[in-house]
C-alpha cells in the first residue's frame, strides 16, 4: 500500500494542476468557443446557431477599427522596440564603464504597471499643459502636438508609451545575445581587417536569429494582450478611435452586456495569438525533446 | 563583446571623439527613459496653481507634499474618497498569498516534470506551456461565472484563486528549467538510500533552489501587483487592487483635474515593484529573459 502510494505520488502531485489547467484553461476556451456560436446576449444561451456572432462582429465598424489599430500598433510597437532595443544593446556592448547603471535605467519601465505608464504619458502628452505647451514656451508658438485627442493620430500615442515601456526589455534580450556570440570568430574577423559594421551585419546579427524570434514573440504577445495601456492612456477614445480587440472584448463583456460578441471577439484574439505562438512553441518543444 | 575601437583604427583623437559621442548618445537614451519618472515626481510635488502656470519640465518652485497626502488618503475613486490606501492594502493582501501559493505549486510541479517523469508528464508540461500564452480575454466570461458559482465573485480570495491558476504555468516553467539541470542520478542514489519523493525534494532540491525561488517570487509579484485585467473584471467597489483604483482616480470625471494627485498616486502604485527592481534587479531580469526565451 505504502509502496503503491510512493510510486504514484508524482502523479498525485501533478493531478490538481492538471485538473485546473484542463478546466480553467482548456475547458474555459471550449466554453467561450461554444458561446461564440450562439445567440447569447445578456445571458449565455447554449443552442448552437452557427457563425452568426462572427458575422455580426465583422460587420461592426468598431471591430474594424480595433483590428486596424491592432495592426498599426502591433507593427510599429514591435518594429520600433526591436530597432531601438538592438541599437541600444550594440551601443552598450562597447565596453561602457557605466553599463550597469545605464542598463538599470533603460530597463526600469518594465517593472511598472501599464496603468502607471499610461497615466504618466497621458499627462506628458496632454495638449494643454504637456509637451505641446513646453515647446510653445520655447518660442515655437504655432507648435501643435495634440495626438492624444486627435482620432486619427491617438493610436500613435499608444505606440509611444508602449515602446518606452518595452524597448529596454528588448535591449536586455539582445545584449544577452551579443554576449553569447563566439568571441573567437569576431577576433578572427578583426584580424582579417573586416570593418566593424560588416562584422555586425554579417556575423553578429545573423547569429542572433533565435533572439529576434523570441523578442518578436514576446512583443507580439504583449501587443495583442494590450489592454491596460489603452485604458489608462486614452480609454479607447476619442470615441473608439484607439480601441483594440482587447478593449472591444471587455466593453462587450462588462459594459454592453453582449456576451456573444465578447466571446467571438475573444476567440479571434486567441486565434491571432495562436497563429503566432503555436509554431514557435512547437519548434521549441520539439527541440527540447530531441 | 565587440569593440568599435579596434586596433586597426588609426588616429586616437578620432577614437576619443567617437567614445564621447557614444557616451553622449547613451546618456540621451537614459534621459529619454528617465523623463517620465522625472515629470511624474516633479508634478507630484507642485501645487495645482504652479502646474497651470509653469512648465511641465520645470523643477517645483515650492515643494509641497499635499498631493501625496491626498493621493494616499483622500483622492476619489468614484464615489468613495479614501485615496489609494485601502486599495494598496488590498493589493498586498492579494499578492502575498497568490505569490506564495503559485510558487509552491510551481516548485512541486517543476520537480516532478524535471525529475520524476512518467508517461504523460511531458504532455502535461506542453499543455501547461500553451496555457501560458492564451490571451486571458478568452477565459474572462466563464471565470466570472465560475467565481459567482463558488461564491467568490468580487472578493479578494477570488482574485487570489485566479492569479494562482493562471500563474502556475510560468512558475512550473521556471522550476522545471532549473531542476532539469540537476543530474537524475542524484534522485536515483537518494532512492537507493531509502529517501522518498518529499524527502528528496526537501533535503536535496529545496536547498539548491534559492536563486530560482527568488526569480519566481519576483516575477509573480510583479505580474500580480501590476495586473489590471483580472482586477478590473473580478473585483467590486471595496476589493479593487491598487492598479484599478489608480485608474479610477485618474479617470474620475468629477471636479477639477488634479494632475499632481494623479502623479503622486501613480508613483505610489509603482513603488513596490520599483523597489523590488532596484533591490533585486538581477533576478528580475533573469525572470524576464527566462520567461520569454525559454517559454
Amino acid at each position: 500500500m505504502v509502496e503503491w502510494f510512493e510510486r504514484h505520488l508524482p502523479k498525485m502531485v501533478l493531478a490538481p494542476s492538471f485538473v485546473a489547467i484542463m478546466v480553467f484553461v482548456y475547458g474555459f476556451i471550449g466554453w467561450t468557443a461554444w458561446v461564440s456560436l450562439t445567440r447569447s446576449r445578456l445571458l449565455p444561451k447554449y443552442e448552437i446557431e452557427g457563425f452568426f456572432q462572427y458575422g455580426r462582429l465583422f460587420d461592426t465598424p468598431r471591430w474594424d477599427t480595433a483590428m486596424n489599430n491592432l495592426f498599426i500598433f502591433g507593427l510599429l510597437f514591435i518594429g520600433i522596440s526591436m530597432l531601438l532595443g538592438l541599437l541600444i544593446a550594440i551601443l552598450l556592448d562597447q565596453k561602457i564603464r557605466t553599463e550597469g547603471v545605464l542598463r538599470t535605467i533603460y530597463l526600469y519601465p518594465m517593472a511598472l504597471s501599464l496603468i502607471v505608464t499610461g497615466t504618466a504619458w497621458k499627462w506628458i502628452l496632454n495638449p494643454g499643459l504637456g509637451v505641446e505647451s513646453v515647446v510653445r514656451g520655447w518660442g515655437f508658438e504655432s507648435f501643435k502636438f495634440d495626438w492624444l485627442v486627435n482620432p486619427d493620430l491617438a493610436i500613435y500615442t499608444v505606440v509611444i508609451a508602449g515602446v518606452w515601456q518595452a524597448s529596454g526589455f528588448v535591449m536586455a534580450l539582445f545584449l544577452a545575445g551579443l554576449r553569447s556570440v563566439d568571441e573567437e570568430i569576431i577576433k578572427a574577423a578583426q584580424v582579417d581587417g573586416i570593418p566593424t559594421t560588416r562584422i555586425y551585419s554579417a556575423i553578429i546579427i545573423p547569429s542572433m536569429a533565435p533572439i529576434f524570434l523570441s523578442a518578436f514573440i514576446v512583443l507580439a504577445h504583449l501587443a495583442i494582450k494590450s489592454f491596460d495601456l489603452v485604458i489608462a492612456l486614452t480609454g479607447g477614445g476619442p470615441g473608439y478611435a484607439t480601441d483594440l480587440p482587447a478593449t472591444y472584448m471587455y466593453a462587450m463583456a462588462f459594459s454592453r452586456g453582449d456576451i456573444g460578441q465578447a466571446a467571438s471577439s475573444a476567440m479571434i484574439m486567441m486565434m491571432v495569438v495562436f497563429a503566432i505562438v503555436v509554431p514557435y512553441l512547437y519548434s521549441e518543444l520539439r527541440a527540447k525533446n530531441d | 563583446m565587440t569593440d568599435l575601437s579596434t586596433p586597426h583604427r588609426s588616429g586616437t583623437a578620432m577614437q576619443t571623439a567617437l567614445r564621447w559621442l557614444l557616451y553622449l548618445i547613451l546618456c540621451l537614451f537614459a534621459l529619454y527613459y528617465l523623463m517620465p519618472l522625472f515629470v511624474m515626481l516633479t508634478t507630484s510635488l507642485k501645487s495645482l496653481e504652479e502646474i497651470r502656470t509653469g512648465s511641465l519640465v520645470a523643477l517645483p518652485r515650492e515643494i509641497t507634499f499635499e498631493a501625496w497626502k491626498t493621493a494616499w488618503s483622500g483622492a476619489c475613486t468614484g464615489i468613495q474618497c479614501e485615496g489609494l490606501r485601502p486599495y494598496f492594502w488590498n493589493s498586498i493582501l492579494l499578492a502575498i498569498p497568490a505569490v506564495l501559493i503559485s510558487t509552491l505549486i510551481g516548485a512541486l510541479n517543476g520537480y516532478v516534470v524535471a525529475q520524476w517523469r512518467f508517461k504523460g508528464s511531458n504532455l502535461f508540461f506542453s499543455l501547461l506551456l500553451f496555457g501560458c500564452f492564451i490571451p486571458f480575454q478568452v477565459v474572462l466570461l466563464p471565470m466570472a461565472r465560475m467565481l459567482g458559482m463558488m461564491g467568490l465573485a468580487g472578493t479578494i480570495p477570488g482574485l487570489i484563486f485566479v492569479h494562482v491558476i493562471y500563474g502556475i504555468g510560468f512558475t512550473t516553467l521556471f522550476f522545471r528549467n532549473y531542476y532539469v539541470t540537476v543530474p537524475n542520478e542524484l534522485v536515483k542514489a537518494a532512492k537507493v538510500d531509502g529517501a522518498g519523493f518529499f524527502r528528496i525534494f526537501w533535503s536535496i532540491f529545496l536547498p539548491l533552489s534559492l536563486p530560482i525561488i527568488v526569480v519566481t517570487v519576483i516575477w509573480q509579484f510583479t505580474q500580480i501587483w501590476n495586473d489590471f485585467l483580472f482586477g478590473v473584471s473580478f473585483s467590486q467597489a471595496g476589493t479593487q487592487p491598487v492598479t484599478v483604483a489608480l485608474n479610477n482616480i485618474v479617470n474620475s470625471t468629477t471636479g477639477v483635474k488634479e494632475y499632481n494627485v494623479d502623479m503622486a498616486a501613480a508613483i505610489i502604485a509603482a513603488l513596490p515593484t520599483l523597489l523590488v527592481y532596484v533591490v533585486a534587479g538581477k533576478y528580475f531580469i533573469r525572470g524576464l529573459t527566462a520567461g520569454s526565451v525559454k517559454g
